[in-house]
């Protein structure tokens, strides 16, 4: 389960009383279960592609026309026709005439030459300095980083129009000095970027071989490193770029850069339309219209390119943006028989449940055909290799599928109600009061902002109904029910102030607030330490005598499950393979991969021997053979086990198993 | 704690002296003087040796060193020096003008908070369309010259339809509601790129702490959406948007030159702008000085919030 997040850098440039900004280090949540979760970009970004060959060929085209417009120009921009002054668009003058009856679309061209000059300028210095500094800073770090921050925080603070008006005042109407200043006072931008990418890069195997293989430094940011920054660079170019046209046409809308004694800019061109205010609206249009389409384009390109160059995946937002429950068919297999009469009325009854995920290649079914009971009280293990669908058929019972899961098939029958047909508001009135959940990693499911207490009053007045006092008070209640202890003491700590043992039994508590039926636990023990792994699995083992909760331990630890289940669900490759009262299982397996997994398991393996392993790994739901599953692992299989889909079959009481030679499972 | 108020203490006089020191060597380069614009202001011809005297009068015919030493002596008794053609002491001079200033600026910044944090988080929340809407209203809001928004705002509110005064600005103390009139404008100039801006960053940030797995955890547990949105969510996504507030804060207190020119608004940029085209070497170090405390001020209230909002942060 990797729920790592980076926290994205966010830059900006600060010129002209405009921000230029640009996230880097993407940020990617992957949930757990998602093969590959379909982006939202990936779709956006077909659509947004159009647009960035728009941006491009309108730049292109801006730039040849701008740099050859003296030779090819039919009227003379600076040919004054007072009789024609201010006058709208024409057949003669397409974009109409200024206020000496120039032509505007002319001498809006040349005005280009300014900007887009000024815009090459400041750009070169800017890529110069930040990519340079950058790279030096992030290889070399040490004091070179840290004189290289220092400076780079103190251009950041300069207010920079200010050092650009007083450059103005050193050299009156100078666009190149001005470009130049504007490159290196915006160059931390570009440098705290390449910083942390290089950062990255460079403890990377690859560019560890190279360096201890000799490469002079020099070499090593050169071949390995620039290859890398490709993709943020290019969004903070064209940013930036977009900010150096801003900038070049406010300081000479201003009269302080290129003013109009030096010919047409579009900023002094915007300069007077504002002076014929009032006695002309049009002129303004396209004059500011320009320098508007000129950024738009800057910035659609970059994005474009940056996504041309860079595959970002980005998961789309957990909580569900549209009704939990997708209108889409349901597919899938009829659900299978129910495992044997059960003894008791069951607490939940799960019944060919089938999940798949909407990729952009089609639905790829990730759990097929899952059935199973759990008795009030009872405790289930689902066990299985990573990769086999343990996770996601346990959220898929909350309806807490990842973005773009779904159930296709089946039904989770509990308290009368179907689970997975649940509208979200309903769904919201079973979680946490009749059906709770346990993650992995504890720390990763509490909210690092909130302190303990709080959020376990909280979810205690979602379910009770009681004032803040006495929740608060349930809440260190609860954390002495889960035996931490000095509870008063750790409900005003922050989650990040807790040990990952400390944090477990802080979750299992917020779980219990509701007073649940059922308690989900997922590798409630994988991210903790031995020691605490046992404490962890004795509280759950107490709280279940002591609370009558019926539990759904999620685990790959034959250990775990030995110790906590009363009965035992193997699944692999989404499929349930084998279901058996745990000594049962353990007794005589009746499934090749449970057989497998058995011998495979360090707690009974024989101690001396090398530790047997299964060969080959779990295949990925797009690699799924026809026919059984397991069967290009198992030592069985024959040929048969490849024609059909293998049913679940009863073989013996409460017990079921999804193989065709289960007679021979235990002779080999 | 205490380091970190020393480390912040030492960097910010660090950046006021380089800033100043910066100004001065600027100002030195640029060719003329004050003496010369002085003189020239008066009368059209000066003899050299009027020209040598009043560069001893204003104190400029000394070594550069000695004149920035002359003036950070005068700052330690809370002096800014005086206008060399107003004879006005400077900090009179940006005391009268930090008033517009802020008034602009804060009022950009309040209105982009929330319009733009309101925007964000309901576009992080409905992906489909609505957040198209902002992601392309967040590109137009940066691709518009603000010189140019104000234009077609005066053209249509302030003398086509003459809802909202064309420029000039009338002080709190004066009226209050013409206070508020005369901000209108300006302020709605700024805030469209500050709205998208503010917009766009909330989104980001919201869409990636809705996907971290504590908000699923926060769903299991049987919250309501409006709980995990605003409650959970929004607090954690408040540090980002905070610091992208306090850049805008920042970029503002300088960038509002262009707009206080326009809607002749007597602030502190129209000031620089004003000082620099004459060589007012007191009143450029003085506007550079006020406007660098301003940044550090900024800087240091966001770091603060920062600290406020992450407990991770806090004891750090």
């Amino acid at each position: 389960m990797n729920t790592k997040r980076e926290r994205s850098e966010v830059s900006l440039s600060l010129s002209g009383g405009r921000l230029a900004v640009a996230t880097a280090g993407a940020p990617v949540a992957v949930p757990p279960g998602a093969a590959a979760p379909a982006s939202r970009r990936s779709r956006s970004r077909l659509r947004w592609r159009p647009l960035g060959l728009v941006s491009a060929a309108y730049l292109v085209a801006l730039t040849v026309a701008s740099l050859s417009a003296g030779w090819w120009a039919p009227i003379d921009p600076e040919r004054q026709d007072l009789a024609h002054a201010l006058a709208g668009p024409s057949a003669a003058h397409w974009l109409g005439t200024d206020r000496l009856g120039r032509d505007v679309l002319i001498r809006l061209l040349l005005g280009g030459r300014i900007t887009l000059v000024s815009v090459v300028e400041a750009v070169v210095v800017f890529a110069v300095l930040g990519i340079g500094l950058g790279v030096v800073s992030g290889y070399f770090g040490g004091w070179v980083d840290r004189t290289i921050g220092w400076l780079s925080d103190l251009l950041l603070a300069l207010p920079g129009i200010i050092v650009l008006l007083m450059v103005l005042s050193v050299f009156p109407g100078e666009t190149l000095a001005t470009m130049v200043v504007l490159g290196v006072i915006s160059c931390p931008l570009l440098l705290r970027v390449t910083r942390g990418v290089t950062m990255a890069v460079r403890q990377e195997l690859y560019v560890r071989a190279a360096r201890l293989s000799g490469l002079t430094p020099l070499r090593v940011m050169w071949r390995h490193i620039l290859p890398r920054l490709a993709g943020p660079i290019i969004v903070q170019v064209f940013l930036f770029a977009a900010t150096a046209v801003l900038v070049q046409g406010a300081l000479s809308f201003l009269g302080l850069s290129a003013p109009e004694t030096q010919g047409p800019s579009w900023g002094n061109m915007v300069g007077e339309a504002a002076a014929v205010t009032g006695q002309d609206g049009w002129l303004a249009v396209p004059t500011g219209g320009i320098i508007a389409l000129t950024v738009l384009a800057l910035g659609l390109l970059g994005d474009a390119v940056h996504d041309a160059a860079v595959d970002r995946t980005r998961s789309a937002a957990a909580l569900p943006t549209r009704p939990a429950r997708p209108a889409g068919p349901r597919h899938g297999s009829s659900p299978t028989a129910p495992p044997g009469p059960a003894q008791h009325p069951a607490l939940l009854s799960v019944r060919g449940l089938t999940v798949a995920f909407d990729l952009p290649g089609g639905p790829l079914t990730a759990v097929r055909d899952v059935s199973f009971d759990v008795s009030p009280g009872e405790c289930i293990g689902i066990v299985g290799e990573s990769g086999s669908g343990k996770t996601v058929t346990a959220r898929s019972l909350l309806g807490l599928l990842p973005p773009h899961g779904r159930v296709t098939g089946g039904c989770a029958r509990f308290d009368g109600l179907d689970l997975t047909a649940l509208p979200e508001r309903q769904l919201r009135a079973v979680r946490g009061s009749r059906i709770a959940l346990i993650n992995q990693e504890p720390m990763s499911g509490l909210d690092p902002s909130f302190r303990v207490g709080s959020q376990l009053a909280e979810v205690v007045r979602r379910h009770r109904h009681v004032g803040r006092a006495q929740a608060r008070a349930k809440a260190v209640e609860l954390l002495a029910t889960v035996r931490l202890p000095e509870p008063e003491q750790v409900a005003r700590r922050y989650p990040h102030e807790l040990s990952g043992g400390m944090a477990q039994r802080v979750s299992i508590a917020l779980a219990l607030a509701g007073d649940p039926a059922l308690l989900i636990a997922d590798e409630p023990t994988t991210a903790l330490d031995v020691t605490i792994q046992a404490e962890i699995l004795a509280l759950l083992r107490d709280l279940r005598s002591r609370l009558g909760t019926a539990v759904i331990l999620v685990t790959h630890d034959w250990g775990v499950l030995a110790d906590v289940c009363d009965r035992a669900v193997v699944m692999y490759a989404g499929e349930v393979v084998e279901q058996a009262a745990v000594t049962d299982l353990y007794r005589a397996p009746r499934h090749p991969y449970t057989q497998l997994l058995l011998r495979a398991n360090p707690h009974v393996a024989p101690v001396g021997d090398a530790l047997p392993t299964i060969a080959g790994t779990v295949p990925a739901p797009s690699e799924w053979p026809a026919g059984c599953r397991f069967r290009p692992r198992c030592p069985y299989a024959e040929d048969v086990c490849g024609s059909q889909a293998i049913p679940l079959v009863d073989v013996g009481s409460d017990r079921t198993t999804r193989c065709i030679r289960s007679e021979q499972v235990g002779t080999r | 704690m205490l380091r970190a108020a020393l480390r912040w203490l030492l960097s910010s006089a660090a950046l006021l002296f380089v800033v100043t020191a910066l100004t001065f060597v600027l100002v030195s380069l640029a060719p003329g003087d004050a003496a010369k614009a002085i003189l020239s202001n008066q009368s059209s011809t000066y003899s050299p040796e009027q020209y040598q005297q009043m560069r001893h009068l204003l104190g400029i015919d000394q070594p550069l060193p000695a004149q920035y030493w002359h003036w950070l002596g005068n700052l330690l008794h809370g002096s800014l020096g005086t206008d060399l053609f107003s004879g006005q002491s400077i900090t009179d001079a940006l005391g009268e003008r930090i008033g517009p200033s802020l008034s602009i600026t804060l009022g950009t910044v309040l209105l982009s908070g929330v319009v733009g944090t309101g925007l964000g988080v309901l576009s992080a929340r409905r992906a489909g369309l609505v957040g198209r809407i902002v992601d392309a209203a967040a590109l137009a809001g940066f691709a518009v010259p603000n010189f140019w928004l104000a234009l077609l705002l005066v053209e249509l509110l302030a003398l086509k339809l003459t809802v909202f005064p064309p420029g000039g600005y009338v002080p709190l103390g004066a009226s209050v509601t013409g206070w508020l009139h005369s901000l209108v404008l300006p302020v709605a100039t700024l805030s469209a790129g500050g709205v998208a801006f503010v917009a766009k960053q909330t989104r980001d940030a919201m869409t990636q702490v809705l996907s971290a797995e504590f908000v699923t955890m926060l769903r299991a547990r049987g919250l309501s959406t409006r709980s995990i949105v605003i409650r959970h969510a929004l607090r954690n996504a408040a540090g980002p948007v905070v610091t992208v507030l306090g850049l805008l804060l920042v970029s503002l207190l300088s960038g509002a030159v262009v707009i206080e020119s326009f809607f002749s608004i007597p602030g502190l940029g129209q000031q620089a702008a004003y000082a620099s085209g004459t060589h007012d070497l007191p009143m450029i170090t003085g506007v550079a000085f006020c406007f660098t405390v301003l940044v550090v001020a900024a800087n240091l209230l966001v770091d603060l919030s920062y600290r406020w909002l992450n407990p991770k942060v806090g004891d750090a």
